[in-house]
């Protein structure tokens, strides 16, 4: 069969796919597929040009090929998303429920998205100004988080990357009660790691 | 007729080693047969379906030690569906209630299950030793019963299994009294162990030689350990990373020296360059390394180590590795035998990866090399022509060129001489995979050369049945066949039906064949099951549709004993 026939015989073909697309896909479970295997080689053994790309693409989609075991390949999967997801900063974001006494449903945010803990009490401020009037010094409230023991402890004592990986949900707590009983100290601490 | 009492008959077969050989005495006399069957104590099943459980089990009651392989290779590949068969429990109930004396118990790609494993541990109190390859359908409860019940368990071995994880408590329950332990590998686990509990095991256990550890575990956990083991001699090492400043990394470069007896070293998930410095006390004594887990260790760093492993006899690596790497690895690894190279980019572009000339640069600089898998993008004729003139000693030849079908980039044209070259040359050569540009001369020369060949897998290759006849005619050896994506059709496939029954199996995928060549062949051969693999939804109402020139998507012939299995699937049918 030479390649004009060939040409003719594609032409006429009814399959498929989109116009245009040019490789035929390969199939993996149709016994009653009239496949011409000699078709799929001609198409493989294109020169390289822009077609190698998409050939590669194609190529990919053939199921159990390479001929690497599952173990493995599972493996390089897995190491790769992890790898891919450290390069980015962490694509899928450290989301962390916050709540505020009070207020009548919780928020999330993003601590990734925060340098430091002064753009993070910008950003806890900025989210909850609609529950209370108070902004800046003479405020009643201090920002507390829950870290892996379960323990509630007051945000600022740590450096910035510790508390972002011991922190698993904020809590706003209003009330003199609370904030009174940390003494004068309260505010430089809340402070420290500007 | 024995010209010798039994006892010494018997005396004379236990200098027999292989398998082969004693199936072979056992079929000199009946008498024989009787002494042969009554005094074998390793029994290897190679196709699970060959033959019932029940009848091993009769012949060989005082069987010691029991190796059984259940699915087809190409499971490796997810060709095979999720659950096509290849149980271990109904091998492990027959020997629970014929076999007490069972000590070892060895299975390849097989479905096993947490029952499966309590049984196992229950029924046999001279239970020593398990090793579990490529298996699934377990979790780490199964593991539990085995570490509970077991006692004087010298070996666990799990390698590249399926575990599903139900909790780090299967490791606390070696008891106090399990001193016993040679070898644990507990790599493929994806959960956590209780990294207290692994210490103290492996700190009362005098006789561990081998142990391989999971990603889960951390350098610190590692130090701790080897500070424990200083006789380990083979070690894979958990996740091989740590920030270089902190104090476990300074421990981590003074943990090594210790282990003098250390010669194979594997795992290094995740390992960074500066971790690999850890090694290079140790360098010069191993035998055996691999690397093919450490995908973020560039090849100058992998040179950096190679340089100094003299007595290197395998090495497993990555492409990361690099021509350059690989001739490293041929001027200073004098004894290697078995190389492994695998990708690391399976779909990429593939500018970090080796080229034919790193393969011929080994094939130069080792002399003893005899093994070979090879991953790579391209191949020439006039490489493997000039590896197969270097390495005559061949008994495994598997290249991989990643995309299928690719020919001779200098010359375009397939790679038939190439590989003919490997099997005139290599007269030993027990495997091999082909792949690239192929037609069907190069099966010409197979047929013709390979008279040792025993398995032979095939993909993207061929031109006609011919180069399917060629083979089946030409390898008297063969032993194991599987074809995938090739244009061979019923006229190869029925061209020597016979020919089957002196193999273990046939497997064929995305060829020519069809339903009337497989029912030609069930019919003319009853002592082999003709499997049909249809895994599309309307299976059943397609079994009444399906005429016979239809063309069926995986065929698996293997001979048997035991008829037709009980256990098909749906989606599996044994004409």
């Amino acid at each position: 069969m030479n390649t004009t026939d060939l040409d003719n015989l594609k032409a006429t073909e009814l399959r498929l796919g989109l116009p245009g697309t040019d490789e035929p896909e390969k199939p993996t479970s149709r016994p009653t597929s009239k496949r011409s295997l000699e078709e799929d080689r001609q198409a493989e053994r294109k020169p390289s040009d822009g077609s190698q790309e998409s050939t590669r693409v194609t190529k990919a989609q053939v199921v159990g090929w390479p001929p690497i075991r599952s173990h493995r390949r599972n493996s390089f999967q897995a190491m790769k998303t992890e790898a891919a997801e450290a390069a980015a900063g962490g694509g899928a974001g450290l989301f962390v429920k916050v709540s505020m006494d009070g207020a009548p449903y919780l928020r999330k945010i993003d601590l990734k998205v925060y340098k430091g803990y002064k753009e993070l009490r910008e950003g806890l401020e900025d989210m909850f100004k609609c529950f209370e009037g108070c902004k800046g010094s003479g405020s009643e409230y201090a920002i507390t988080y829950e870290d892996k023991d379960g323990d509630l402890m007051l945000v600022g004592d740590v450096p910035w990357e510790m508390f972002t990986s011991s922190c698993k949900k904020l809590r706003i707590i209003k009330g003199s009660e609370s904030i009174r009983g940390l003494g004068s100290g309260h505010q430089q601490k809340t402070c420290k790691f500007i | 007729m024995t010209y010798f009492p039994e006892e010494v008959v018997e005396h004379i077969f236990d200098f027999l080693g292989s398998h082969r050989d004693r199936n072979t005495v056992s079929t000199v006399c009946k008498a024989w047969y009787q002494v042969e069957r009554l005094s074998r104590q390793n029994v290897f099943v190679g196709n699970c379906y060959a033959i019932r459980p029940e009848r091993v089990m009769a012949r060989f009651p005082r069987m010691k030690s029991l190796s059984v392989k259940g699915k087809p290779h190409f499971a490796d590949f997810n060709l095979v569906p999720y659950d096509w068969g290849g149980y271990a429990l109904p091998w492990i109930e027959a020997a629970a209630r014929s076999c007490a004396g069972l000590e070892e118990l060895r299975l390849k790609r097989m479905v096993v299950t947490d029952d499966g494993l309590e049984l196992l541990a229950r029924s046999f109190p001279n239970f020593k030793s398990l090793v579990l390859v490529s298996c699934d359908g377990f979790s780490t409860d199964g593991l539990a019963a085995i570490a509970t019940y077991c006692r004087g368990l010298r070996e666990l071995d799990l390698q590249e299994n399926e575990v599903d994880d139900h909790g780090r408590q299967w490791l606390n329950c070696f008891p106090d009294s399990c001193t016993s332990l040679i070898s644990l590998n507990f790599a493929c686990l994806k959960g956590e162990v209780n990294t207290g509990s692994l210490e103290r095991l492996v700190a009362r256990s005098p006789n561990l030689r081998s142990l391989k550890l999971n990603r889960a575990i951390s350098v610190e956990s590692l130090n701790k350990i080897l500070a424990r083991a200083p006789h380990l001699v083979d070690l894979g090492t958990g996740s091989f990373t740590v920030d270089h400043r902190a104090e476990a990394y300074h421990r981590l470069m003074n943990s090594f020296p210790k282990c003098k007896s250390l010669r194979s070293l594997s795992g290094f998930w995740d390992a960074s360059p500066r971790c690999l410095k850890a090694l290079y006390p140790v360098c010069i004594n191993l035998t055996v390394l691999n690397l093919s887990y450490a995908p973020a260790i560039p090849g100058d760093d992998l040179i950096k180590l190679i340089c100094h492993c003299f007595k290197l006899q395998k090495l497993w690596v990555l492409d990361c590795i690099g021509d350059k790497g690989l001739a490293v690895v041929a001027s200073t690894c004098k004894e290697l035998q078995e190389l492994r190279v695998f990708p690391s980019d399976i779909y990429g572009a593939g500018n970090t990866s080796v080229t034919e000339e790193g393969l011929v640069a080994v094939s130069s600089g080792c002399p003893k090399l005899n093994s070979v898998l090879y991953f790579c993008y391209q191949m020439t004729n006039s490489a493997l022509i000039a590896v197969a003139k270097n390495c005559p000693h061949f008994i495994r030849f598997r290249l991989c060129i990643l995309d299928p079908g690719k020919p001779d980039p200098l010359t375009n044209l397939p790679l038939d001489e190439g590989f003919g070259a490997i099997v005139r040359s290599c007269k030993n050569l027990r495997r091999l995979s082909l792949s690239g540009l192929l037609t069907d001369q190069v099966f010409l020369y197979i047929g013709m050369h390979a008279k040792c060949l025993e398995m032979l897998s095939i993909a993207f290759a061929g031109n006609s049945d011919k180069g399917m006849i060629y083979v089946l005619d030409g390898c008297k050896n063969l032993r194991k066949l599987e074809i995938r994506d090739c244009p061979f059709g019923d006229g190869a496939l029925l061209k020597d039906v016979a020919k089957y029954e002196t193999m273990r199996s046939l497997w064929m995928s995305s060829c020519e064949v069809t339903l009337g060549g497989c029912k030609a062949l069930a019919a003319k051969m009853p002592r082999l099951n003709v499997e049909i693999i249809n895994e599309s939804d309307d299976f059943e109402e397609s079994k009444e549709n399906l005429v016979d020139v239809h063309k069926v998507e995986k065929i698996y012939v293997y001979r048997s004993v035991a008829g037709p299995r009980n256990d098909a699937p749906e989606f599996v049918w044994t004409l």
